[in-house]
């Protein structure tokens, strides 16, 4: 039986990719003088899912990658190493060629192996370097262990009792376990010869796997290494039912096995998560006594990947017998890793000495058979303070298929027009004797309303999502650069479509980059300028109206107008002195503009502005430039909310009806005589708060039939959009409402001046109104005269 | 109905060894037309539309179908034949090619045939107002002659201006 692993990659994958995500961000946000031990527990769990799943598939480049990761990772998480910026940096380069292992394995992608080779030493010189210098340091002094030790004080009470039953019973299989690495007896069911060498092989990526046949014909395998139990349960069980199997941590003896036939939720990804705030299991123990918390650790784990109904059957006998046999193998260990493990078990030394005085001073009265009953009590009770864990770990979050989220987005979509019309109809009767029709229509728009909004917020992702890949990079490029950069967020929790999320990584990766590498100045040139040498680069997102703004800003040099107008000029640009602030800084924008003096490998080629202006546009965006040269630049993007939903102005063109986004429009005003001024060839100006604006009438441009031709017998709409202002001359406001917007280029074409089209509350089709393109085709009719 | 009874018989005992194909025929003011029925989504009559702006004559506008928002083309205005009004005997045939949905107004719906391959002719340089690039071949069942065109390929061309001219290749 063997099993096409290739249909869990995809899982393990994206698992890893999840997994590394969050471990940067941790590394990031360490504090380095006093690192949080959640945060390094984190990560080093983190690094332990991956290293599990990847040797479960069989990746064994990143097993052994993060195999040397975690041993450091783990010296440091129990305090035996200091933290340093250096092993920070070690980390986040193990992270890197993880992923692009990762990348390797997923889509084929090229894999550096004197990266992954360099990491490696490095991450082990650090490991071993770190574990001598630090070596001396009294562990009982420290503070964690003993506080992980309190979060579980009744765990470790009746341990202790064990502790006694077993230290005579156990003398001689403690020092089985000495020396660092776990051996396990793996009792197989019945297998084929193929999977027994398969399983072996597998098995062999975790450590030394010898076999012995059993009387009965099974296969017992004696793996040693210092893995968990959930590796090997996770290897085996693309084998075997790992129901069938029956893992003995050898040394845990029968009652460990005892243990193991609790009831017990098998959630096996959680109890791993579980097991690392207690204790490790590869950790060494050198004495009985040592021995103590470890199968305290141990025992609920083993309980629950171990299934319980087989297991009763199994451990009943086969405990004895494993323990039996585990003598004969354990005999000829030689510890490997005795002299920078040792010092670890001080870690684990006070507590269970705590443990051991109250539980002999409470149970001095108990009786030996007391003792036994009580540890078979307490994995119980952990089990279901586990099986909670596992609970709310199961609810908080479900993958689902973006098809899915789309279909339904869709469903609620229409059922928003249907109700709407519903709305429409109903207004029109008569309230005295519909009352309670129109009470209820009342209701179900709100209910509408309501599913519309948590519909929609399915598809929001906090912008976090994007913004965490930031500071890693800009820490990097800073570096690199040589280059004091102070990177700060905010707004992180802002929500975005995902569809947006996921678009606007590349243009804003760019902007970024472009602010540290042109924008913020060397620390020398700042100092020369002022400022302090250390550069400030802020990344922000706001929901402002119906869009979300996110800028980068720096604290830069700035853009120099001056250059951007000569260099367009060189370019063949045409450009003028007369040019508004903006539209200078917009020259950017343009393809092939760069006004880096020297191209970097990190910027400077001219690519990528009109890319990043591109991608903007094409998700219904804008983007605009602020700057003040020597204070800094400020680009701002503007998105909508959803690609879905608009906030939009119902406006009547004759007979048919527009809508105008609503966060592009500025005000509405019906303007007098006195306020529209002609200007020769330049068409109708209106005067607005000392203002001239151009107007473009509506009518005129979508050559539309209305009796309204002046714009004193219509409505003057204040519409803006990348930095230009406007009057848009229609024959009314309709009114305001949320609109679904539908792409008509589904099953027509793009049509100038036409962002999209709505279907209105009685079935009707509106054109949204593209309000950049207006204007600019504004413009150019009126330079035409079109208007005059 | 007559008619596709006849051709149906026909075709059943020609035995021809051309795979027969099934034909929607519409009427534009004298001449009449078929398309492949496979390409015909519904037919239905002729709403309101909205209007857009700065687009041939011959695109009438939008209407809403069901939630999606399909272009409707006058055939009639396209080719410069029969009257154009719109009443309530005004047809829409709704083309759905290869996953665009594209309404047609004729002047009306006549039959579905099933016609073989051994039932075309050639087509003559000049026969139709529409291009003979986009005509398939010509049919004559009862004496009646029906021009069989190649819908897609009309749709979707430059000059009908239904799809950006990047998405044509």
């Amino acid at each position: 039986m063997t099993v096409d692993m290739s249909q869990f990659y995809e899982v393990f994958f994206d698992e890893s990719e999840e997994l590394l995500a969050e471990a940067e961000r941790l590394l990031l946000g360490l504090n380095i003088e006093d690192p949080d031990n959640e945060d390094l527990n984190a990560i080093f769990r983190a690094a332990h899912s991956i290293k599990g799943g990847a040797a479960t598939f069989g990746f064994s480049d990143m097993a052994e990658v993060t195999h040397v990761l975690e041993n450091l990772l783990d010296k440091i998480r129990k305090h035996e190493m200091a933290l340093t910026a250096e092993h920070v940096d070690a980390f986040l380069a193990a992270k890197d060629v993880l992923e692009m292992e990762l990348d390797g394995h997923r889509n084929g992608a090229e894999v550096n192996q004197d990266q992954v080779a360099d990491v490696q030493m490095m991450l082990k010189s650090l490991s071993e370097a770190g574990g001598v210098a630090v070596k001396p340091a009294p562990t009982l002094d420290n503070p964690v262990p003993a506080a992980e030790a309190k979060q579980e004080p009744a765990a470790e009470a009746p341990s202790a009792e064990e502790k006694e039953v077993k230290s005579e019973t156990d003398a001689s299989t403690s020092n089985t376990t000495e020396g660092g690495v776990a051996v396990f007896n793996i009792v197989l069911p019945e297998v084929t010869d193929k999977d027994l060498s398969n399983l072996q092989d597998e098995l062999g990526l975790l450590g030394e796997v010898t076999s012995k046949k059993q009387d009965n014909g099974r296969y017992v395998l004696t793996l040693t290494g210092d893995s968990s139990e959930d590796d090997i349960v996770s290897i085996c069980s693309f084998i075997l039912d790992p129901n069938d199997l029956v893992i003995t941590k050898a040394g845990a003896t029968a009652q460990a096995a005892e243990k193991q036939a609790e009831p017990a939720n098998e959630k096996a990804e959680i109890e791993e998560d579980e097991g690392f705030g207690l204790f490790t299991d590869d950790e060494p123990e050198t004495k009985a006594v040592k021995e103590t918390p470890k199968v305290d650790a141990k025992a609920p784990q083993e309980k629950v990947k171990v299934e319980e109904e087989v297991g009763y059957g199994l451990f009943a006998e086969e405990g004895k017998e494993n323990v039996e046999e585990g003598y004969g193998f354990f005999a000829p260990f030689k510890p490997h890793k005795d002299a920078e493990k040792a010092d670890l078990i001080g870690d684990d030394t006070p507590v269970s000495d705590e443990a051991a005085a109250s539980a002999q001073e409470a149970s001095a009265d108990n009786a030996a058979s007391e003792a036994k009953a009580t540890p078979a009590a307490k994995p119980a009770a952990s089990a279901n303070k586990k099986v909670d864990k596992a609970v709310s770990a199961e609810t908080t979050s479900i993958r689902v298929g973006v098809e899915k989220v789309d279909q339904l987005i869709n469903l609620v979509g229409e059922l928003v027009i249907t109700q709407a019309m519903i709305d429409q109809r109903v207004s029109e009767m008569d309230p005295v004797q519909n009352e309670a029709l129109i009470n209820s229509v009342t209701q179900l728009t709100r209910n509408t309303r309501d599913l519309q909004e948590s519909v929609m917020s399915i598809r929001m992702m906090p912008m976090d999502f994007v913004f965490s890949r930031f500071p890693r990079m800009v820490r990097d490029l800073a570096n690199k650069l040589g280059k004091k950069v102070d990177f700060v967020t905010e707004g992180a929790t802002t929500e975005l479509d995902k569809g947006l999320i996921e678009r606007i990584v590349d243009p804003l990766t760019h902007l970024v980059r472009n602010s540290v590498d042109h924008g913020i100045e060397k620390p020398e040139n700042r100092k020369a300028a002022g400022k302090g040498d250390t550069g400030k680069l802020t990344l922000s997102a706001a929901h402002k109206g119906g869009s979300i703004v996110i800028e980068v800003t720096d604290d830069g040099a700035g853009l120099n107008r001056d250059k951007l107008l000569a260099k367009a000029k060189s370019n063949g640009l045409e450009v003028s002195e007369s040019m508004t602030d903006t539209e200078v800084f917009g020259l950017i924008f343009a393809p092939g503009f760069s006004t880096a003096e020297q191209v970097t490998d990190v910027s400077g080629r001219g690519v990528g502005m009109d890319v990043v202006k591109r991608n903007i546009a094409s998700m219904g965006g804008s983007i605009e430039i602020r700057s003040a040269l020597g204070y800094g630049t400020t680009i701002s993007i503007a998105l909508p909310l959803t690609l879905a939903i608009l906030d939009g102005m119902s406006v009547s063109l004759g007979e048919s009806l527009y809508v105008l986004p609503l966060n592009l429009i500025v005000e509405t005003m019906q303007p007098k005589m006195e306020d529209i001024k002609t200007v020769t060839n330049e068409g109708l100006m209106v005067h607005v708060r000392g203002e001239y604006l151009p107007i473009i009438p509506l009518y005129a441009l979508f050559n539309q039939e209305t009796e309204i031709t002046h714009p004193t017998e219509g409505v003057l709409v204040i519409i803006e959009a990348e930095g230009k202002k406007a009057a848009l001359f229609v024959d009314a406001l309709v009114g305001q409402q949320q609109v679904v917007i539908k792409s008509l280029e589904t099953n027509f074409k793009k049509i100038q001046g036409i962002s999209g089209a709505t279907i209105m509350g009685d079935g009707s089709v509106a054109l949204i109104i593209d309000v950049p393109s207006v204007i600019k085709m504004g413009q150019s009719n009126i330079k035409e005269g079109a208007y005059a | 109905m007559s008619t596709v009874t006849e051709t149906n018989l026909e075709t059943n005992g020609a035995e021809g060894s051309a795979p027969s194909q099934e034909y929607l025929t519409f009427v534009l003011a004298d001449e009449s037309y078929g398309i492949d029925i496979l390409k015909v989504q519904e037919i239905r009559g002729y709403d309101p539309v909205t209007k857009i702006a700065n687009t041939p004559e011959f695109i009438k506008g939008v209407v809403n179908l069901r939630g999606l928002i399909v272009p409707i083309v006058d055939l009639r205005i396209k080719f410069g034949l029969g009257k154009v009004v719109y009443d309530e005997f005004t047809v829409v045939i709704i083309l759905n090619l290869n996953g665009r949905v594209v309404g047609i107004v004729v002047d009306g719906v006549s039959d579905v045939m099933n016609l073989k391959g051994t039932d075309l002719r050639s087509v003559p340089d000049i026969v139709a107002s529409i291009d003979t690039k986009y005509i398939t071949g010509l049919a004559t069942v009862d004496e009646k002659m029906f021009i069989l065109v190649d819908i897609e390929q009309l749709m979707t061309s430059n000059e009908m201006a239904l799809i950006d001219s990047a998405v044509v290749q």
